[in-house]
């Protein structure tokens, strides 16, 4: 019998692609032939505008790249900025970037670990997750005023002082996070039909990972300890006792429960930051009118998808003369469209779900 | 407590007719035609009840409260839903086969329906008699089959076409052990006549003569009715909502209306089949019959929305390796040691 190849066009606009992410697949019945996968759909030239704002104005354009995680993205910017001005952080302003930071980092795993589980089918599991993550969302919002677009971070420090409210509240999630873990864990990782779609599926193995640049829980789930907290420790992780979680195959199984392992892990370093939070400022001595020397730096962070790196040129001018991002999300893309080949449509789903893009940062 | 409210009403309305002076036949024809009618009218309301009954489910169970504005506790929910979408324009796309396209959408309630006809509701309360009622329901049953794939294939959308493709890969493999594990039954009953199988339960239910055609009967049912987690059909995640793509409007509303309306159908057999009927648990006569078989059916229903906000969806190649690997063979074996241990049992003569 002959049969003949069709050309399947998923997204931008599909439920399932996390955004307006497009993939054009080459398919044999279900199964895929050959990927090409197709983002630029939301670039909005943030490194582009940035050359034309000052570098404090900078900051909230990095909220909206990766906006499940802002603070983060605020992180890596302000980082860069103040290697470049030379910027002593003060010791509180560094713990409150590492609460808000891994509170970030929780609530960015929290949506990939539910939306994941609508891609697989499960839609109960994602409310459930959504509905923590409110809680997140509530105390970042006690912190900067906002729930998603944060800009809490300035170069030199913080905004504002964690507000007295913000403990008890904090504390009682910390309480209640490891049970809500198991409860994810149950409903969702230990389920039978989960595992048959996830595990084996989409196997990255470590020197692919490495070679293709993959970061953050996706290089993890192959099996590679690379974590910038820990092996490059930056502000004041080196000070907190904390495990990295690996993943054994490097299927999209591992690339999912890494995730909520990683939730684990950061509660544990935020009841460590609270616990040992040290008086005194939250901003260094910053000039009025920030202005850095002529010359260039280069800062990296471990955000919730990968490293993220911030490399910033300037001029001596009040004006970047270059930002360049390096984002996680769209470098972890890079090995997709070899991922894909030989799956079936339903995997293609999994696949891309479980490396957790944000559209936001995959186009900047 | 109204354990003969709709045989009196039928009783009734005969006799009323027969006093006016209409002919035998014809007054016959008109109580079959009321009673078919009271039937599709029942199923068409209970369909805007279950959908209702489904988002409670699924909110209570995803810690929220679901619909609660519209009506007393929201019930008139579905209503204004179903209002809303008769409302909205049924868009044709261009290159759609116009005929086909707009054909399914109508057609997608006949076979519940048609199957409705055969079901005891309760005691003497088929609107059918008919001593091939088994055969006639799987019959029509699988009907519906051919026009999901109709609205599939017509939609000239490839989202579509998988999941027409996917509907007559589904249910053709899954027809087969529904069937298979009904058997046991009839053998154990040794009729096809519903009443009679009904009645053959008076000792036990056959779901615990047949424990494994049951959960056989369960799984392949809640695939033929395209639920999670065999809900590859829509499958909403990667074929956006497979053959139902490009409906909108009332047509949309009309394949959403007739799964529940099938999954009502799944419910009823597995009630006649396998729990009895309307046959009362312990001797309970104090309930009628009816209200019994409606008990039944929608605790099979809630169990069925239990799995499906629990459970994700499986893949189409484990879906077809489950039909064919495990309940194919396992519903054979059934019917293998079902026909020996009746061998058996009459040999013993007990």
């Amino acid at each position: 019998m002959r049969t003949q190849t069709y050309i399947l066009n998923m997204g931008p606009q599909h439920p399932s692609t996390h955004g307006v992410f497009r993939i054009i697949l080459e398919l044999d019945g279900e199964v895929v032939v050959k990927a090409k996968a197709v983002p630029g759909y939301l670039h909005r030239g943030i490194e582009k505008l940035a050359e034309l704002r000052t570098y404090p104005q900078v900051i909230p354009y990095t909220d909206r790249m990766d906006y499940l995680a802002s603070m983060l993205m605020n992180w890596g910017y302000v980082a860069a900025v103040e290697k470049l001005m030379g910027i002593e952080v003060p010791e509180r302003a560094e713990y409150i970037r590492v609460i808000v930071g891994e509170l970030s980092r929780i609530a960015s795993h929290l949506v990939a670990v539910g939306t994941y589980s609508v891609d697989i089918g499960g839609f109960t599991g994602f409310l459930y997750c959504f509905r923590d993550r409110e809680r997140v969302l509530d105390l970042l919002e006690m912190v900067s005023g906002s729930r998603m677009t944060f800009s809490y971070f300035r170069i030199g420090g913080v905004a504002d002082d964690l507000p007295p409210e913000f403990f008890p509240t904090l504390d009682k999630f910390l309480h209640d996070l490891p049970s809500l873990c198991d409860e994810y864990d149950g409903l969702i990782t230990g389920n039978e039909i989960f595992q048959a779609r996830t595990k084996f599926v989409g196997i990255i193995p470590p020197d692919v990972a490495v070679n293709y640049g993959l970061t953050g829980p996706n290089l993890r789930a192959s099996g590679v300890l690379y974590d910038l907290r820990k092996v490059r420790p930056y502000s004041v992780y080196d000070r907190f006792d904390f495990e990295v979680p690996l993943g054994k195959n490097g299927d999209c199984f591992d690339r999912f429960a890494i995730r909520i392992k990683e939730i684990r892990q950061s509660a544990r370093i935020i009841r460590q930051a609270v616990d040992g939070l040290p008086e005194g400022p939250i901003m260094a001595k910053v000039p009025r009118v920030i202005k850095p020397p002529k010359g260039e730096a280069y800062a990296e962070i471990e955000s919730s998808k990968g490293v993220f790196g911030c490399y910033v040129v300037s001029d001596g001018s009040t004006q970047p003369y270059r930002v360049h991002f390096r984002r996680p999300s769209f470098i972890n893309l890079g090995y997709l469209e070899k991922l894909l080949e030989g799956w079936k449509i339903a995997d293609v789903i999994a696949i891309l779900g479980s490396l957790d893009i944000v559209l936001g940062e995959v186009d900047c | 407590m109204g354990e003969n409210l709709f045989t009196g009403i039928a009783a009734w309305m005969r006799t009323a007719l027969l006093d006016i002076g209409t002919p035998p036949l014809l007054s016959e024809f008109i109580v079959l035609l009321v009673k078919l009618l009271a039937v599709i009218i029942f199923v068409s309301l209970n369909v805007l009840w279950l959908v209702y009954m489904e988002r409670k489910v699924c909110a209570y169970i995803q810690c929220r409260i679901g619909p609660n504005r519209v009506g007393p506790k929201g019930l008139l929910q579905t209503v204004a839903d179903v209002l809303k979408l008769l409302g909205k324009e049924i868009i044709v796309p261009r290159r759609v086969d116009k005929i086909v396209y707009l054909a399914a959408p109508l057609l997608v309630f006949v076979p519940p329906m048609m199957a409705f006809a055969v079901i005891p509701w309760g005691n003497g309360m088929a609107p059918v008699e008919m001593n091939i009622g088994i055969f006639y329901v799987l019959a029509v049953a699988s009907l519906s089959t051919l026009i999901f794939w109709m609205g599939g294939w017509s939609s000239y959308n490839k989202y579509s076409l998988v999941g027409g493709m996917r509907v007559v890969a589904q249910m053709v493999s899954y027809e087969l052990p529904l069937v298979l594990a009904l058997l046991g039954v009839v053998m154990l009953a040794g009729t096809l006549n519903i009443n009679d199988i009904v009645n053959a339960q008076r000792q036990v239910w056959f779901v615990f003569a047949q424990p494994l055609a049951f959960l056989i009967y369960l799984t392949a049912g809640i695939s033929e009715v395209n639920r999670v987690p065999f809900d590859l059909v829509e499958g909403e995640s990667e074929i956006i909502a497979g053959p139902y793509t490009e409906y909108s409007g009332m047509a949309y509303a009309m394949y959403m209306l007739a799964e529940y309306a099938n999954m009502m159908v799944v419910a009823c057999m597995a009630t006649i089949m396998f729990l009895g009927g309307w046959l009362a648990p312990f001797g309970w006569t104090f309930l009628p019959s009816w209200f019994w078989f409606f008990i039944k059916v929608y605790a099979l229903i809630f169990l069925f929305m239990w799995i499906r906000w629990t459970y994700p969806r499986i893949r189409v190649d484990q879906l077809m390796g489950f039909g064919w690997k495990v309940l194919v063979p396992l519903s054979l074996a059934n019917i293998f040691v079902t026909g020996v241990g009746m061998y058996v049992y009459r040999a013993i003569g007990w």
